[in-house]
């Protein structure tokens, strides 16, 4: 996992101006690593479950960032790519009795394949009519798995109990302990994987497409097919958060999977910041911990402090965390010039 | 064959309401370029306005004109107050901003009028239209004066110089502002318009679906259905679709068997997805072309 | 109140009896419980889309307040502390070992709802914690050899289901049904249970399934869709909502069939009225509360001390909200168990009194309705009693019935 930092930071090819602030970057990072191993030491079992559930939160923002951030196409129907990613877990495992640790690739391909060929006819629809599709996708799926012929497989609408991972015998910690760990490996490495698709030849093509995609085309780049790949992809990492969200709750159920999810990912995303992965995380935070907050400062208006929370927010910083965090960077005169070198993922 | 007739003529009166929030949905695209998520619980929020002025013993036309005013200066003092400051935030930015503020009215209604249903009158009665008709006095009226706000906003959007202006704003507000259109207050013009729109909306719903603070949850998402499909350049066109998603919706349900019933939702909306496949401006929507 | 008052020192005096006898298990405390203080935990939505049914928490906050008032239970304050899970089952969880393994909770008091309960069914049964009371009317809470840790309270839905499907065999047997359900966990579990109770006559009875989704605006469709199918009973378990449509869409095209509605949809005050009283008459349906908007209660002690609680200590609630009625009771049936518990509030007697209610009655409860469990019995409400509705208010008839031995 250490490996991918390293590898970021060759990754842009940087001018002497760049140097400082990666080297800072590599900081932070590595500290933020740091204490992240840490941190099952320290806290109580419950925090780390919510601290596994923000990573979760977080992994599927980053899903849905891939495609809306880098390759803006518009999603509400990313509930449904976590819904089948769940699911799939909870399947295999419940019914056909396979191992855990073989469910996060399987829900990662299965999503894969069903974002793929949703892609396809989605490349017709373009903003609002694309969102529409999507939605669709949102509405349908709770009644898909509740659908009475699927029971045998999807236990309709009670929903499938999921047994919890136990940790490798070797290891001296508990369930949640074990859970978060895994969760922080798998998270590590599709960050990292995202960082790198992104700084690739193909993330240029997948970027490229977003900013223009008519002089995108007159390039060469077969905007279809990347478009419908972009789509995959995106599926496959909110598929995988949902296999791990389905091991951290230990249940699914049809109606955990609604529009209601597409909304708080969605949120997420732009309270992180579109187009940028650490980011993702802090919109995790956002979706796990800001309706908490709300409820203890009235449980009766709730939803209109959680309202009232994301204004503000938004008012505070219009671009999301991560350009709050560049436009305070940007202010800070030191390192002002160093700044203007820097393409980052952000447009 | 009398199922068929009954079963169109129930969708055409759910029909009815998908239609006027598609209106409502329209309207306020048409004048700010973005969709509100919001719009149906601000018509919501509207409705409880007017049914408790009527609690207080007001008469429902006097009701119904005031809440139509007061929306309309609540969708412009909302739009003044909170979308004026991010009006030049990435889109997304204004799409959450639309889910607060659907948070905070769903949140406010249930926590002034709480959450049992409420009855709201009607001024045209549930009596059938005339002997054996299938549909009832209501749903005519609703129907009927959907359309007839349509052709009032038809006639508002090309016969008055505001409309034209608020058109020239909304396409493009840059040339709009070199010829001297106060781009701003068109904005907030439309959002006061489509406030007042949902209210109407909202009241004409209230009575089928009762009131209460979720009730425009299901009617928007079908009504944003509806726009779309009908298209979002196109008010008519919304009408028309919002209609037709209440007769796919219960046609589908009826008569396909098996699967009919459990996933009429879904086949709708896979309906509607295909149609968007070969017509992906909506059904009467503009192509819209970009200028390179 | 003030029944409820006069059994709890009853019931407190054997228990101060017991203690006496074993002066050695004198004061044994589970986590969450001080000489001054019993932590109880609680999940309802408060937000989201099903935040109407906040309610029923906030009355159980307004019960214990009052409580705490008049001295706690057997010297001990209250704490209730009652989380927002916005129905929706991974943040149960959340908020669920929030309370256990932070708040350290002594048990968690009626989670609301079927998927949110299932989620952390396994969670609790693990841990050992007391999951007691559960707001939901599956049938598998009653489940005491596999889950002892879980318990259920109010009649389940299959069992009213059955219920139903004796009554039409009687008056209606070659009655043609159409049903109306919420396409989740409980209507299908009224589909079910009218499914198994109707037996090898179902197939050929029910011809009209009308499920909907709670999202839809209407059930216009669905009703017009029945009495164009010929059925000549109705089955209706809607919520309120789409109760009340379903009552008045019937009357508007002229439908007369065997009106049969569920308790969820009963309230007078919430879906009749709106639906039109003199639409709704000759409904039969099924109790097991007092519907605080029916005028047959209007002198009922038990509905007075009700009303009186709510003016006094909820006065912002909704007094036509049957869930007022729930969150009252679920208190007082938690007040019961943990009086009964005396001193010893460890988790483990928790569970063992809580299988040990006898006869208790409750006052928004049907007269003649009592709680009972036993160690093999963890369904503490189990009687209803059928009512026909005569155009004001609902007239009880018959005798109290079981559903089918679950």
């Amino acid at each position: 996992m250490t490996a991918q930092p390293e590898k970021a930071a060759v990754m842009p090819v940087a001018t002497p101006a760049l140097r400082p602030r990666l080297a800072v970057r590599h900081l932070v990072l590595g500290g933020a690593i740091v204490i992240a191993l840490v941190l099952p030491f320290v806290a109580k079992s419950f925090v780390i479950f919510q601290l596994t559930q923000v990573m979760i939160y977080g992994l599927a923002i980053l899903g849905l960032n891939i495609l809306t951030g880098f390759n803006g196409q518009f999603s509400l129907g990313h509930s449904a790519f976590y819904g089948f990613g769940a699911y799939t877990a909870a399947i295999l495992m419940h019914r056909y009795g396979v191992p855990y640790y073989l469910t996060l690739p399987a829900a990662g391909a299965t999503c894969f394949v069903i974002g793929f060929l949703f892609g396809l006819p989605a490349l017709r629809l373009q903003n609002l009519y694309l969102a529409l599709a999507t939605f669709a996708l949102a509405i349908a799926v709770p009644q898909i798995l509740k659908f009475q012929p699927l029971e045998a497989w999807t236990g309709g609408v009670q929903g499938l109990v999921v047994d919890q991972p136990d940790p490798p015998p070797f290891l001296p910690i508990d369930t949640d302990q074990w859970l978060y760990y895994l969760t922080l490996t798998v998270v590590l490495i599709l960050c990292g994987a995202a960082w790198n698709l992104v700084h690739s030849r193909t993330g240029r093509a997948i970027m490229a497409i977003r900013d223009n995609p008519i002089a995108a085309s007159a390039m060469g780049i077969n905007a279809s097919l990347y478009k419908s790949l972009t789509f995959g992809v995106s599926a496959l990492y909110t598929g995988v958060a949902g296999a791990l969200g389905a091991l951290a709750v230990a249940f699914v159920a049809p109606d955990s999977f609604n529009l209601l999810l597409s909304v708080s990912l969605l949120v997420g995303l732009v309270i992180g910041g579109v187009g940028s992965i650490p980011g993702c995380l802090f919109g995790g935070l956002f979706v796990l911990y800001v309706p908490n907050i709300a409820e203890s400062i009235s449980t009766g208006l709730a939803g209109a402090i959680y309202g009232i929370i994301l204004l503000i927010v938004i008012f505070v910083m219009p671009q999301g965390a991560a350009g709050f965090v560049r436009l305070c960077l940007g202010r800070l005169p030191r390192l002002r010039q160093v700044q203007t070198g820097s393409g980052g993922g952000k447009p | 064959m009398e199922l068929l007739l009954h079963q169109v003529m129930a969708g055409l009166a759910t029909g009815a309401i998908y239609a006027c929030m598609a209106l409502a949905v329209v309207m306020i695209y048409q004048a700010i370029d973005h969709l509100n998520f919001a719009q149906g619980e601000m018509a919501m929020f509207s409705t409880f306005i007017a049914w408790q002025l009527m609690v207080w013993g007001l008469p429902y036309w006097l009701a119904f004109i005031l809440t139509v005013a007061v929306s309309f200066i609540g969708g412009v003092l909302i739009e003044r107050v909170l979308f004026r400051p991010i009006h030049n935030a990435p889109i997304l930015s204004n799409l959450v901003a639309f889910i607060a503020l659907f948070s905070i009215l769903n949140s406010g209604a249930g926590y002034i009028w709480d959450f049992t249903i409420k009855t709201f009158p009607t001024p045209f009665g549930t009596k059938p239209l005339f002997a054996g008709a299938l549909i009832d006095g209501h749903e005519a009226g609703m129907i009927g004066v959907t359309l007839g706000m349509l052709g009032l906003l038809y006639l508002f959007f090309r016969g008055t110089r505001l409309g034209l202006a608020m058109r020239a704003a909304a396409a493009n507000p840059e040339s709009a502002r070199l010829v001297g259109i106060r781009v701003g207050w068109m904005t907030a013009l439309g959002w006061g318009m489509a406030a007042s729109i949902g209210a109407v909306a909202g009241m004409l719903i209230a009575p089928v679906v009762f009131l209460e603070p979720n009730m425009m949850l299901g009617g928007l998402l079908y009504g944003f259905a509806g726009a779309v499909l009908g298209g979002l350049t196109s008010p008519a066109g919304a009408v028309a679709g919002g209609f037709a998603v209440g007769v796919i919706e219960n046609v589908a349900g009826t008569f396909i068997p098996y699967f009919g019933r459990e996933l009429k939702l879904t086949i709708a909306l896979v309906l509607i997805v295909a149609v968007l496949m070969f017509r992906p401006s909506g059904l009467f929507g503009r192509r819209e072309v970009s200028r390179v | 109140m003030r029944q409820l008052t006069r059994r709890s020192i009853l019931a407190a005096v054997p228990a101060a009896l017991a203690l006496k006898a074993y002066p050695a298990r004198a004061k044994e405390y589970g986590p969450g419980v001080t000489d001054t203080e019993i932590k109880i935990g609680n999940t309802v939505p408060y937000s989201g889309p099903a935040s109407s049914y906040g309610t029923i928490g906030k009355a159980q906050t307004a019960y214990y307040k009052m409580l705490n008032e008049k001295g706690g239970i057997n010297g001990r304050k209250v704490n209730f502390i009652s989380y927002d899970d916005a129905y929706t089952p991974p943040k149960t969880v959340e908020q669920a070992r929030k309370l256990v393994e932070q708040d350290e909770v002594l048990l968690i008091e009626s989670p609301l709802g079927t998927p949110t309960n299932s989620a952390i069914w396994q969670y609790m049964n693990q841990k050992k914690v007391p999951q007691l009371f559960v707001a939901t009317g599956a049938t598998k809470w009653n489940d005491p050899e596999h889950h002892p840790w879980t318990m259920g309270w109010q009649p389940n839905y299959q069992s009213e289901g059955h219920v139903y499907a004796a009554y039409i065999l009687q008056n209606k047997p070659d009655g043609k049904i159409g049903m109306l359900y919420q396409n989740d966990d409980f209507g299908k579990d009224y589909l079910k249970g009218l499914k198994d109770g109707l037996g090898d006559k179902a197939a050929k009875m029910i011809i009209n399934e009308g499920p909907y989704e709670t999202t839809d605006p209407t059930v216009d469709s669905q009703i017009v869709g029945m009495k164009a199918a010929g059925c000549d009973v109705f089955v209706n378990t809607g919520i309120p909502k789409f109760a009340a449509q379903a009552i008045r869409k019937a009357a508007e095209i002229d439908w007369k069939p065997l009106h049969i509605l569920s308790s969820v949809g009963n309230s007078v005050g919430a879906a009749l009225k709106p639906a039109g009283l003199e639409n709704a008459k000759g409904i039969i349906s099924d109790f097991y509360l007092k519907d605080p908007t029916d005028p047959a209660w209007k002198d009922d002690q038990g509905f007075k001390d009700w009303l009186a609680f709510m003016t006094k200590y909820y006065p912002d609630g909704d007094k036509t909200d049957v869930g007022n009625v729930v969150g009252y009771s679920l208190a007082q049936t938690m007040t019961q168990t943990l009086t009964q518990c005396g001193d010893n509030l460890t988790r483990a007697n928790v569970m063992k009194e809580a299988a040990n209610l006898k006869d208790f009655v409750l006052p928004m409860v049907l007269p003649g309705i009592k709680l009972n469990t036993t160690p093999k019995d963890f369904a503490p409400i189990k009687q209803v009693q059928m009512a026909k509705f005569s155009g004001e208010r609902w007239e009880l008839f018959g005798s109290l019935l079981n559903g089918a031995p679950s």
